[in-house]
């Protein structure tokens, strides 16, 4: 007997080949190649997580499995870029942005070659799987790589529409994800300007700034704010470098609060960044920053997570509240 | 000393051995590699004469022999590309690619100043002829993996040289790439160890041993030559007869035998002159040895 005997049981290959988490890392890439873009996709023993088994079954030629050797990678994109390919090379987002922290900063950002560096359930998203599994830093150190652009895009049509912006950007770029089930906020081909804000709303009680996987749930929270009442507006910095000050500053024009949300230390991340340009620019407004307050994240199934630490859209909601109320 | 550039384009020669006029013109080269270091590093005030030394012969043989190279044109897409670990040795290199006519001799002269692309460490971005940037140990063959397996997979005809040190195979990444480069079959990758025995703190052997060299290259499924790296005729026909065939699917790792120093006799002995500064009646000293040097 060599098959389970319940259909409740489960593998991951099959489960990944049967329902891919993220189909639209490999389907923006299959787009390019089919488009004859000398795209090159490679991972490091982590294809069903990330979907690119769909890209490597299509295009075996080009793909490359690195196997569990995460720098070996970023070094071999790097030199794959500088004779001419476009490679993107995807892992979790621990250990691509720590782990390969400076090959990233000498071998891609400062020889600036355009890699593009995915980094895959980034944050909290891995749930029980515990701290070696989270990034909770990756946005502060990627930040802080000169020549490095940082984008968080919300969902899988908002990524695919990163690759295509991206495609001739001539810079290296890290692309924080998350597991690829993340609830839709974008249709379908929504032209995507990399540095430019998205503005949802405009509100002159609050405004919330949420990048990536907090968008979502940030903007049902505006919904339910809105809908008792309070102007509450809301922007999607997807990009986080460069941070699009003109969209900082309207909306500092605007409302005397910014609540900004991520999935992310509290420190150095997005909102770290927005606080950098209100402070530069002397404006008087109350800022809060939710996120992880810089601790290391408890066990548990991710949704739970995201309870506990208020950053689903009931949680956002509850900490906007407060903040409107003026009790945090 | 002979005309620097008389070869327009090197490499892909008929002759396995080099005649006897090459290994002149080649061990000349070295020399000048040498004597320059002394010069660029009189400059700098401080800087990496032995790491240049014992790679003297190697950058010789590659840069006027091995390589598929067009004076004047860095960028030529179907140039074989070097690059080096041991990036510190970069200013035994920056000389040879004035030579070649990639970077402009007033650049060379201003080695370190204030806003000149030439540093201790390789830039890419920055240096005309710098195929790949590098600085910190340990990065190079995985970079250079990249590179020899976008050229297949572009359909390219170059090869791919990468130097490291024998230090450097302390590096945990190293044995990454050793593994990727034999699992994808890299027959276009030529890794070089310049296997001189020390490093900054005192000789491989007791720093963090690494031996045996050859036997682990060998089962890592490395095609290996052990070669004496200052015997540049013997180099220079290695690399040409490695590069005869064309059709080769294993990456191949030359481990280079040489000395730390080569050329001056009180660095040769002294480990301690990884870094450091020659007054300039020392540097008349080195200099005159190495122009009396017959290897």
């Amino acid at each position: 007997m060599n098959k389970p005997l319940s259909d409740k049981s489960w593998q991951y290959r099959q489960l990944n080949a049967v329902t891919p988490g993220l189909d639209a890392l490999s389907d923006a890439l299959i787009e390019l190649v089919a488009a004859g873009e000398p795209i090159v996709a490679g991972t490091a023993d982590l294809q069903y997580s990330n979907g690119l088994a769909k890209f490597h079954a299509l295009h075996p030629d080009r793909f490359v499995q690195f196997g569990i050797s995460e720098q070996n990678m970023v070094s071999a994109a790097a030199g794959m870029a500088a004779v001419g390919m476009k490679p993107y090379v995807a892992t979790f987002a621990s250990f691509l942005a720590l782990l390969c922290c400076e090959q990233i900063r000498m071998d891609v950002a400062y020889s600036k070659l355009p890699v593009r560096l995915i980094g895959h359930h980034a944050g909290i998203s891995l749930g029980f799987y515990g701290t070696s599994h989270h990034a909770t830093e990756d946005l502060a150190i990627m930040r802080s790589i000169a020549n490095l652009t940082v984008i968080a895009p919300a969902d899988g049509n908002q990524l695919k529409e990163v690759i295509t912006a991206a495609n001739d950007y001539p810079h290296p770029i890290y692309i924080r994800i998350q597991r690829g089930r993340d609830p839709e906020v974008y249709a379908q081909r929504q032209p995507f300007t990399i540095g430019k804000a998205i503005s949802h709303y405009s509100g002159t009680d609050l405004m919330i700034i949420a990048t990536g996987s907090t968008v979502h749930p940030a903007l049902e929270a505006t919904r339910a704010l809105r809908a008792a009442g309070a102007s509450v507006g809301f922007l999607d910095m997807a990009t986080v470098k460069p941070i699009d000050r003109d969209a900082i500053l309207e909306a500092a024009g605007q409302s005397p609060r910014i609540l900004t949300v991520e999935e992310h230390n509290v420190l150095g991340g997005l909102g770290g960044a927005v606080a950098e340009v209100l402070a530069s620019e002397g404006l008087p407004v109350k800022l809060t920053r939710h996120g992880i307050y810089d601790e290391y994240s408890l066990i548990a199934p991710p949704t739970h997570l995201y309870a506990h630490y208020e950053l689903d859209a009931k949680g956002i909601e509850a900490r906007a509240t407060r903040l409107l109320e003026g009790r945090a | 000393m002979t005309q620097p550039g008389r070869i327009e384009i090197t490499g892909g020669r008929n002759s396995l051995r080099p005649t006897d006029e090459e290994i002149a013109f080649l061990k000349d080269r070295a020399k000048f590699c040498r004597l320059e270091t002394i010069r660029l590093i009189e400059i700098a005030k401080v800087g990496h004469y032995t790491s240049v030394f014992s790679a003297a012969e190697l950058f010789s043989a590659l840069y006027y022999d091995a390589m598929d190279l067009r004076r004047g044109e860095p960028k030529w897409e179907d140039r074989d590309r070097f690059m080096m670990g041991k990036g510190h040795a970069a200013v035994g290199l920056f000389p040879l690619l004035a030579d070649l006519d990639f970077i402009d001799r007033d650049v060379l002269d201003g080695y370190t100043r204030l806003g000149n692309p030439l540093g201790d460490h390789p830039d890419m971005t920055k240096v005309p002829g710098i195929d790949f940037s590098s600085g910190s140990i340990g990065h190079a063959l995985s970079a250079g993996c990249g590179m020899a397996l976008a050229g297949r997979m572009l359909g390219k005809d170059f090869y791919t040289y990468v130097m490291i040190g024998d230090g450097e195979l302390q590096e945990g990444q190293v044995w990454e790439a050793a593994l990727f480069g034999a699992h994808n079959g890299l027959g276009k990758l030529i890794g070089i160890i310049d296997r001189n025995g020390y490093q900054l703190d005192g000789s491989v052997d007791d720093i963090i041993g690494v031996e045996p060299i050859v036997e682990k290259w060998q089962a890592f499924g490395w095609e290996t030559h052990v070669v004496d790296g200052h015997d540049v005729a013997a180099v220079a026909t290695l690399l040409r007869t490695l590069k005869a065939d064309r059709e080769r699917t294993r990456p191949v790792m030359i481990i280079a035998e040489t000395v730390k120093g080569k050329g001056v006799s009180y660095m040769e002995t002294e480990p301690g002159w990884h870094l450091g500064y020659l007054d300039p009646s020392d540097a008349a000293r080195a200099i005159a040895e190495i122009e009396a040097m017959e290897i």
